[in-house]
């Protein structure tokens, strides 16, 4: 039961929100779609869903063309942002909605929403209205909603937005056990590259209405095949620079330069640029392979245990994070250093260098 | 906090009870001073007690135009409330159209008084009137100024004409705050029209639905211009609501004390109704 979708396009207007997207989605795993914001997810979310119909192209589900099928007939499920309820239904009511609507008989409707209402701990308020619970709550009575059809496709839409922090920790936690038995094919939208990476399953990052990559979560981070998708899955976003190749260094400029790993020496001598995470730029010298760099603080954003150090290093703006408080001063100068093990390299079309 | 500043103090709330007093309080307390009492001119006043209220509610011409204005009243509700819905939900959501149905929807709100009824008295006279012309072409008797029924039917669909806009415009506010996804949820749901109207909707609509109708209860249980101008509370007192008699008795007729005994019944019934709306409303409130 997986969902593909060949060549699917979404114009509107002038503006092209989606462009064309080869994307195959497998059964029963759990998918996360990676983007920033107004970067087309909740587009292809509803296009998935039969919400919106795409410009071009054709969505296949099971081997099945269903493009122009209406929402209704498919067998989808969706869980949104906001949390959406009847408002004047109890917590039951609200469950047992859709199985109302497909016309199960009573016995079986009582025993599925409560079997539903304990896997999501909402058993004691079945007979309470949303409004009077909290966010968290109001979510689990939707995602119960969502679950209880047991429906082949569940779209969610950054289901955890709205939540506070702790809430949204816990229902993050319970997310993959919720979907593992089901057997649907779930997506779920997040801007939050931390939220992917603890979710696994696989990701594909949108980038501007296209899909960079698709593949596994852990190796979309680790192996990003594109500086988009690089970018897309880092936060703070990835530092970049343009170096070039000459010989067996990488020159950042006439006094900064590096030896390259031992499988990048036979590339081409050119223009490349370099993507270094910002946990991978220290404040102080580690036993690692580094490069120091001298730079000049700009912002210094401290947290309880963390800091992210906003510098600039030689005309580049770049972030650096790492545990520890390290106060600093505006204007102050520090070393910075890259560990440039970590290093990934893009060519001039923005593709990821791999020999 | 020392005696001095406490003292001081009362300065600041001087003005507002200044016009607390001018404005509400001694009006009222003039009316209910006329309320209780007797007069036979030349500025004299003898205690009458409870007397004339006990006359006002006993009187039949009281009863006749309270139950004139209640019936008026629940027709206006139950005509425009719907209409002012279904007005809404047929209005677009987006594109270019929006503001021109805004501007034509608010545009009897900006009419006075007067002029409205001024306009359906000569839209409606049977003899040049272009609507009383035309449903007397049509073969139908209709004089507005002779029978009671067809005053009744012009007042109240001047009234429709004038005020189902604002049923409308609030209606149509409510229904713009609800989120697109709800209504996404619903078609994934499967759940059909009159469910969408039903179970989301019209709950979410609650409580703007309950501001429009305290508004239109209020307005149109104190109505009194329109129908002046349009019928004059006739023919003989069949469109006489309890404004416009309350307005005979008191400068037609100068009764003074029977006029304050009814304005202070009036007033406690309006009143009443507000303190009912408004316990419903919060209410309401205190569950979401």
């Amino acid at each position: 039961m997986a969902i593909e979708l060949k060549g699917v396009t979404k114009v509107v207007g002038t503006e092209t929100h989606i462009y064309p997207t080869d994307l195959r989605l497998e059964e029963g795993a759990f998918n996360v779609l990676l983007g920033t914001t107004l970067s087309g997810k909740t587009t292809l979310l509803r296009l998935m869903a039969g919400l919106e119909l795409p410009g071009s192209g054709e969505i296949w589900f099971n081997g099945e063309n269903v493009t122009g099928v209406p929402v209704q007939k498919r067998s989808v499920s969706m869980v949104y942002q906001q949390f959406i309820n009847y408002p004047n239904f109890t917590v039951f009511d609200n469950i047992a909605s859709p199985l109302r609507v497909a016309c199960v008989a009573r016995s079986e409707i009582n025993s599925r929403v409560e079997n539903m209402a304990g896997l999501l701990k909402l058993d004691n308020f079945l007979g309470r209205q949303p409004a009077e619970l909290s966010g968290g709550q109001q979510q689990r009575i939707a995602i119960a909603r969502a679950l209880v059809k047991n429906s082949n496709l569940v779209l969610l839409d950054e289901p955890l937005a709205n939540l506070d922090y702790k809430l949204r920790e816990e229902l993050r936690d319970e997310m993959p056990r919720l979907f593992a038995d089901t057997g649907a094919t779930v997506v779920y939208t997040t801007t939050e590259p931390l939220e992917a990476l603890m979710l696994g399953g696989n990701t594909a990052t949108l980038y501007q209405g296209a899909v960079s990559q698709y593949g596994n979560t852990a190796t979309c981070y680790r192996q990003p095949a594109n500086l988009k998708t690089a970018k897309v899955f880092s936060d703070p976003p990835i530092n970049t620079a343009q170096v070039t190749k000459r010989g067996e260094r990488f020159y950042l400029d006439d006094k900064i330069s590096w030896v390259a790993p031992t499988s990048l020496r036979s590339l081409k001598d050119e223009v490349y640029t370099v993507g270094l995470r910002p946990h991978h730029l220290s404040l102080e010298d580690s036993e690692q392979e580094t490069v120091s760099i001298e730079a000049e603080v700009e912002i210094a954003e401290l947290s309880g245990s963390e800091s992210v150090v906003h510098l600039n290093v030689r005309g580049n703006a770049w972030v650096s994070e790492s545990t520890g408080i390290h106060p600093f001063e505006m204007g102050q100068r520090t070393n910075v250093y890259m560990q440039v093990a970590q290093c990934l390299y893009f060519d001039h079309t923005h593709k990821l260098v791999q020999i | 906090m020392n005696k001095l500043s406490n003292q001081r103090a009362w300065l600041f709330v001087v003005p507002v009870v200044l016009l607390v007093a001018f404005n509400a309080l001694i009006p009222l307390m003039t009316v209910v001073n006329y309320s209780v009492q007797e007069t036979f001119g030349n500025n004299q006043f003898f205690w009458h007690g409870v007397g004339w209220f006990e006359q006002v509610l006993k009187s039949e011409r009281f009863h006749a135009s309270l139950l004139r204005q209640l019936a008026f009243t629940t027709m206006i509700l139950l005509i425009e409330v719907p209409l002012g819905i279904a007005v809404a939900l047929c209005m677009p959501r987006k594109g270019p159209w929006v503001s021109v149905c805004l501007v034509l929807m608010a545009l009897p709100l900006l009419i006075p008084w007067n002029v409205v009824g001024a306009m359906w008295n000569i839209f409606a006279l049977p003899d040049i009137g272009l609507l009383g012309k035309m449903i007397n072409g049509l073969g139908i008797d209709y004089n507005f100024t002779q029978q009671p029924v067809a005053a009744w039917v012009t007042t109240v669909l001047m009234d429709v004409w004038h005020w189902t806009s604002l049923v409308v415009l609030l209606t149509y506010a409510g229904l713009c705050s609800i989120p697109d996804a709800y209504y996404q949820a619903a078609r994934i749901d499967g759940a059909s029209g009159w469910a969408v109207f039903r179970f989301i909707q019209l709950p979410k609509l609650n409580r703007v639905l309950t501001i429009a109708i305290l508004l239109r209860f209020m307005d149109s249980f104190m109505i009194y211009t329109e129908p002046f101008v349009l019928t004059g509370g006739g023919p003989g007192n069949t469109t006489t609501f309890l404004s416009i008699d309350l307005v005979k008795i008191a400068l037609g007729q100068f009764d003074l004390g029977p006029a304050a005994a009814m304005s202070l019944i009036y007033f406690m019934v309006v009143l009443l109704v507000c303190w009912i709306f408004y316990t419903a409303m919060m209410r309401n409130e205190g569950q979401s």
